[in-house]
């Protein structure tokens, strides 16, 4: 399976590319192209149904709204001065760090392939698998799902809402 | 029995484990190393990504589908985030006339 390892090698490095670049226009970029990659990884894992929502959620929706603000805020007049050298290493040390107990936590364990699951089912990712589960078992958390959507839409109108008044900080 | 996929049949799952730890970890980088609010939400969204695919891919190999339900519903979670997130950068840049989360160190004392 050389083609798991390129991609995999490809979303890592496209979700360092977002980190690591000036412009934030180009780290939005990376961002779509990251989570193209990880709906290939869930095209290998057989779940079709989890790579169209992410491309259709996270590509389409989510990172429209991150290219709007970005266009929005005009950005390149007062470009954010980075923070110090110290800092900035410090947050890479901590970020290293977590890495490296992840590893090491995890390193030890052996969780084999899924070769030997004589209970394997291929329409565990399908549109029809999941809705059952959906609707039947979870039928509560999908409706309070759409409560958070609404509660969520109502605040994002009024927080964009221009106040009367003079600025508050 | 049913073909198993490729990749299930011969990645093991200790892989995804790592691969997800190290994008969870270069999300932490950005949140703590980057300036730049939007960048921070972004490297968020990285991180949720991280423990979507972690999910996924266990949800795969037990084949058992409530992973995958979790994961859409950490997707309707992050999509809420995400709209009352830029809204609050948005009021702050139309207050402060800047994105810098440095400068909002009102709210330390």
């Amino acid at each position: 399976m050389q083609f798991w390892y390129f991609l995999t090698a490809l979303t890592l490095i496209s979700a360092l590319m977002v980190v690591l670049s000036k412009n934030p226009i180009h780290s939005v970029l990376y961002l779509v192209f990251t989570f193209f990659c990880i709906s290939g990884h869930y095209v290998l894992l057989n779940a079709q149904f989890l790579m169209a929502v992410n491309i259709i959620v996270y590509a389409g929706a989510i990172m429209v709204l991150f290219l709007f603000v970005i266009m929005m805020l005009d950005l390149r007049r007062n470009s954010p001065d980075s923070k110090t050298n110290l800092t900035k290493l410090a947050g890479a040390v901590v970020g290293g760090t977590v890495l490296v107990i992840f590893i090491a936590a995890t390193r030890k364990i052996n969780l084999g392939t899924g070769a030997d699951n004589a209970f394997y089912n291929s329409q565990t990712g399908m549109v029809e698998n999941l809705g059952q589960i959906l609707y039947r078992n979870y039928l509560l958390p999908f409706e309070l799902v759409s409560i958070l959507f609404f509660v969520a839409m109502v605040g994002a109108v009024m927080l964009g809402k221009r106040e009367a008044g003079e600025r508050n900080f | 029995m049913q073909q198993i996929p490729d990749v299930i049949r011969q990645i093991p799952l200790n892989n995804y484990v790592w691969f997800s730890t190290a994008l969870f970890c270069i999300g932490i980088i950005g949140v703590l190393t980057r300036r730049n609010a939007i960048i921070i939400f972004m490297s968020v969204e990285l991180m949720l990504n991280a423990a979507n695919l972690l999910l996924a891919a266990f949800s795969s190999y037990k084949s058992d589908p409530t992973g995958q339900v979790f994961v859409f519903f950490i997707m309707a979670v992050a999509a809420a985030e995400v709209a009352v997130g830029l809204a609050i950068i948005v009021m702050i840049y139309r207050n402060i006339q800047s994105i810098d989360v440095g400068i909002l160190n009102k709210l330390k004392w």
